[in-house]
């Protein structure tokens, strides 16, 4: 059994574990589910520093027949990128468990089911980015789907039934026009040689042109949904808003992930020439993603749907570098993908202490926590400056590496995805201004300040967004390999610059 | 002179038993005393079953198409079929031993002083289980019938027992009689078509049996426009039988008025059946022919899978809506029927298993949710089931999932088997058609898990009765199964693959 598949088993372990705990026992529940994440992370740093980096072919590959009438096998293995965001998801779910300690109490079911559903969506999270058959891929895709719906509709705020509904509406929609796409592709398989789902097989083949398109289509959309694009995002700031800290923090730093990841794995692995022909149109969706998504965020009165818009921004970000196919823009892309995952966690996890000390997520509710709460207004202030990407923080080498790397190929797209930094600027100041600065009304001067938990809790997500920030290297390295592999395949190559005489 | 035919009784076996087992619980009827009636008819129909099932397994690998002459094709989908209707007699069964659903006696007129004291005295209606082994002996036939004759018989052999089934309900008797009869006049409609068109057919073919048929339209001998009339007549009885769209309109009146377990035995097992004939018939009979039928039946295949998914929104009652959704699957089904590939006809032998589990086990949930007045199916009572009783709010959940193609549920794999066949055959559009069209059902399916556990209870919610010891075997048996097939569909799949072939 390779460490991919222990990884992937050992937090559904815990969930059944817990699942035989006593009901009444929070307290006991908890711990487990910690000590059962903190386990997965030890494991996945173990497995991370056993891979090989300048090693282009998978690793820690399994494979095992699963549904032999279709070659459907259970197939894991890793590439950089796909390491990159395992690491993610299992160094941000303890961190979620710890932050979000009682966020589990008021839901509309027990303690112990909200520790399964996370625990379960968390092997399907290393799952989906481990699996090697297209087939598998798309059966964690959808399956995670359902333990998010729960965790939205049962624990979250305010219209969380309506909330979890059009999350999960959206996104099968997506999924089935994922399916028909999917099944195109096998038959093309069986039509050359033998059916088969593992993708670097299928990206082997041979596809005509308005084939490729269609099929690209139907992988793109279910991506574009879930990552999200404009026009596709409206679920996402409707479910951030009503989601609890922790499952926002999940949903939009690792679910939202799989969408950014199955561009680059699948559309253009799989559709080389179709990428070709939809980018300039893909890149035009991402530059008003950028745009769009910045100018809501200035206008949001409730803090959680800023952060949820400020994501879609920052989704534009990394689809420009995506479709840019540069390879400083898809590394930077991939980076990307890392910081934001650590970036919107701080913002939504201290936005959530924010919100559950005030009673409120309105910003006009909030004002002069510096004052009262200095380690929590400090780590807001410091999340806030990471989403706006300030140098020295690891969201900067991100963004700059998927500027450069559109730059050379689309100026216009690039230029105007700077302003969006403006944007980000100006959205994260005001927010950070009206939220920390300016007068302690009445209503504030009890809040506390963060606890010895909390703290313990947001500690490794500043450290990572810091040293990530200073020496970028580790993960760099990691996934440059992989964009070499990936641009290769491709078939697309840097533009050289011109020098000037 | 005639000779007495010669019949292969080993292979006929599974049917006879199921005959002697029916013929048993008539006799038992007229000469066992009321008291004991229902628990020994309970114990001859599921014995009956389990032996009949023995006996098809015995002789599963075993096939031929003279086992009754030329009147039937024991053949790897036939004997799959009978297997899984077998399975799913069973299933019914015990949730029609809960007697609570059925009128005391059928006879007395609703809201009449015989039915009050008859309901008094604790009568029962117990030649329900006959008259289910009866049905079951006639869908085992169907799937096998190779003559236009063996069909037909086999067709009413199966309709009548549904028909007297249909109109037993204990509660809102009158809706349970007008469902009955609604069922029996447009099945007796419909069967007429079917005969109408089996002899326009012998017109054609100067052939009763299937194989005359294809020869026939091989040679090109006859007249054209009696194939397609002919071929229009019988594909309207069968498309009835199925609830293909525009032939539905049945469906969700007798779903609603049936008696649930009924309902839930009816819509596996005669869908079972159904479409073993129907597979067999356009496989085997007219395939020659496919030009002239293809188009209309992938038509039809298109509306019946938009119509049920769009139709379904808008009900309010959970029997209706399941009914609807029934139509959806039938559409989803026909996708395969049009596609004529070895893979379409394994992923329909799936389908149809995945299907009737989790439809029995959904119906056998509706009978569970009560008020003091009997089932309660309108919807908006419902809510709030989930905080009530978790455990029967999350098993149905998991059948509406299937129901909706989630992953990890049968349900997603006999999607998926269908569509990839619909897809390997050139039907793109189906494929396309089916997606949408699951995308608009996915829809209903969840906000009815919306309101099961997304809602507060109002005081209008209902409650759930502990079920018997018989219907929990059931319905867990189906989520079981249900599970099971979606995580590792290869058990059954390999299983399907192996006996999708017909025999000439």
């Amino acid at each position: 059994m390779s460490i991919l598949t222990t990884l992937q088993l050992l937090p559904l372990f815990g969930a059944i574990v817990i699942a035989v705990l006593p009901v009444g026992n929070a307290k006991l529940i908890k711990q487990t589910a910690l000590g059962f994440s903190l386990l997965v992370t030890a494991v996945s740093l173990f497995m991370a520093f056993s891979f090989k980096t300048d090693e282009a072919a998978l690793q820690f590959t399994e494979t095992r027949s699963w549904i032999s009438a279709f070659n459907i096998n259970y197939s894991v293995g890793i590439d950089g990128m796909a390491l990159a965001l395992i690491l993610m998801t299992t160094i941000l779910v303890p961190i979620v468990f710890l932050a979000g300690w009682n966020e589990s109490e008021n839901g509309r079911w027990s303690v112990k089911v909200f520790y399964i559903l996370l625990l379960i969506l968390e092997t399907m999270m290393i799952g989906v980015f481990a699996a090697t058959d297209v087939f598998l891929f798309y059966v964690i895709f959808e399956a995670m789907l359902l333990p998010v719906y729960f965790l939205i509709g049962g624990y979250g705020v305010g219209e969380r039934a309506a909330a979890a509904m059009k999350f999960l509406l959206y996104s099968l929609f997506g999924g089935l026009l994922m399916l028909a796409a999917l099944i195109g592709l096998y038959i093309i398989s069986t039509n050359q040689g033998g059916g088969t789902f593992d993708i670097a097989k299928l990206s082997e083949l041979t596809i005509d042109a308005p084939t490729q398109n269609w099929l690209f289509l139907g992988f793109f959309i279910a991506f574009a949904i879930k990552a999200p694009l404009w026009p596709l995002h409206t679920w996402l700031p409707t479910a951030a808003k009503s989601a609890t800290a922790g499952t926002s923090t999940l949903l939009l730093g690792v679910l939202d992930k799989v969408g950014t990841y199955g561009m680059i794995r699948f559309c253009m692995n799989f559709f080389p020439e179709a990428t070709k022909t939809f980018t300039p149109a893909i890149i035009t969706l991402a530059v008003i993603s950028i745009l769009y998504g910045a100018f809501l965020a200035i206008g949001q009165k409730d803090i959680n749907s800023l952060i949820a818009f400020t994501s879609i921004s920052h989704f534009g970000f990394i689809t420009l570098g995506i479709f840019a196919l540069t390879s400083q823009g898809l590394t930077g892309a991939i980076f990307y993908m890392v910081n934001h995952g650590f970036s919107t966690a701080a913002l939504f996890l201290t936005a959530g202490w924010m919100i559950k000390r005030r009673g409120s997520s309105m910003i006009s509710d909030f004002g002069g926590l510096q004052r009262v709460t200095p380690v929590l207004a400090w780590s807001f202030f410091l999340a806030g400056m990471s989403a706006l990407a300030l140098p020295g923080l690891s969201s900067f080498i991100s963004e700059f590496l998927v500027l450069v790397g559109s730059f050379a190929k689309y100026p216009v797209a690039a230029i105007l995805g700077t302003t969006g930094i403006i944007l980000a600027a100006l959205y994260v100041l005001i927010v950070v201004q009206k939220s920390l600065h300016g007068e302690t009304p009445e209503t504030n001067k009890g809040i506390l300040d963060l606890n010895l938990r909390e703290k313990i809790a947001i500690a490794p997500v500043i450290v990572v967004l810091v040293v990530l920030g200073f020496y970028p290297k580790p993960v760099l390295s990691v996934i440059n390999t992989t964009t070499q592999t990936i641009m290769t395949h491709a078939g697309v190559s840097d533009p050289i610059a011109k020098v000037a005489k | 002179m005639l000779t007495a035919p010669k019949l292969d009784y080993a292979l006929l076996a599974p049917i006879l038993i199921i005959l002697g087992a029916a013929l048993l619980g008539v006799i038992v009827e007229a000469f066992v005393k009321q008291a004991l009636r229902a628990r020994l008819q309970l114990a001859i129909a599921l014995t009956g079953i389990i032996i009949a099932f023995e006996q098809l397994y015995r002789v599963r690998n075993e096939g031929s198409s003279i086992a009754a002459v030329t009147s039937v094709s024991i053949d790897g989908s036939g004997i799959f079929i009978q297997g899984a209707i077998l399975v799913f007699a069973f299933l019914g069964i015990l949730i029609i031993a809960d007697q609570d659903h059925f009128a005391p006696q059928a006879s007395a007129l609703p809201g009449s002083s015989e039915e009050a004291s008859a309901l008094e005295s604790g009568k029962q209606q117990t030649e329900v289980f006959p008259l289910t082994l009866f049905a079951v002996s006639g869908a085992m036939l169907f799937p096998i019938a190779t003559d236009f004759i063996t069909l037909f018989v086999a067709l009413e052999v199966l309709s009548l027992p549904l028909y007297l089934m249909v109109g037993l309900s204990r509660r809102r008797r009158l809706l349970s009689q007008e469902a009955a009869l609604k069922y029996f006049l447009l099945g007796a409609y419909s069967s007429a078509f079917f005969l109408f068109g089996s002899a326009l057919l012998y017109g054609y073919s100067g052939s009763l049996s299937l194989n005359g048929l294809t020869d026939a339209i091989k040679g090109s001998g006859g007249n054209d426009v009696f194939l397609l009339l002919g071929a229009a007549f019988l594909s309207v009885g069968l498309l009835f039988k199925i609830g293909a769209v525009p032939f539905h309109s049945w469906t969700p009146d007798v779903y609603q008025g049936a008696p649930t377990p009924i309902t839930g035995f009816m819509a596996a097992a005669t869908k079972a059946a159904a479409f073993g004939a129907t597979l067999r018939i356009f496989y085997i009979g007219l395939d020659a022919a496919q030009v002239s039928w293809k188009p209309a039946i992938a038509g039809i295949a298109v509306i019946t899978m938009v119509f049920g998914s769009i139709a379904a929104i808008s009900q309010r009652d959970i029997k209706r809506m399941l009914a609807l959704s029934s139509i959806a699957h039938t559409g989803f089904v026909l996708t395969a029927v049009v596609s004529l590939n070895k893979s379409a006809l394994s992923a329909t032998l799936f389908y149809l298993v995945a299907y009737g589990f989790a439809t029995i086990g959904a119906f056998g949930i509706v009978t569970l949710v009560r008020d003091s007045a009997g089932e309660v199916t309108d919807i908006n009572r419902w809510v709030g089931l989930g905080k009530k009783s978790p455990l029967v709010a999350a098993v149905f959940s998991l059948f509406l999932l299937s129901f909706a193609g989630i992953p990890l549920t049968s349900g997603f794999v006999g999607k998926f088997a269908i569509f990839s066949a619909a897809y390997e055959s050139g039907n793109i559009y189906l494929v396309v058609a089916g997606v949408l069209s699951s995308a608009i059902a996915v829809f209903f399916y969840l906000r009815l898990i919306l309101m099961l556990f997304f809602a507060d209870a109002t005081s209008g919610s209902v409650s759930v009765v502990i079920p018997s010891l018989l219907t929990r075997i059931a319905i867990s048996i189906c989520a079981i199964a249900t599970l099971v097939l979606g995580l590792a569909p290869s058990l059954l799949f390999d299983v399907a693959q192996n006996f999708a072939y017909f025999l000439r």
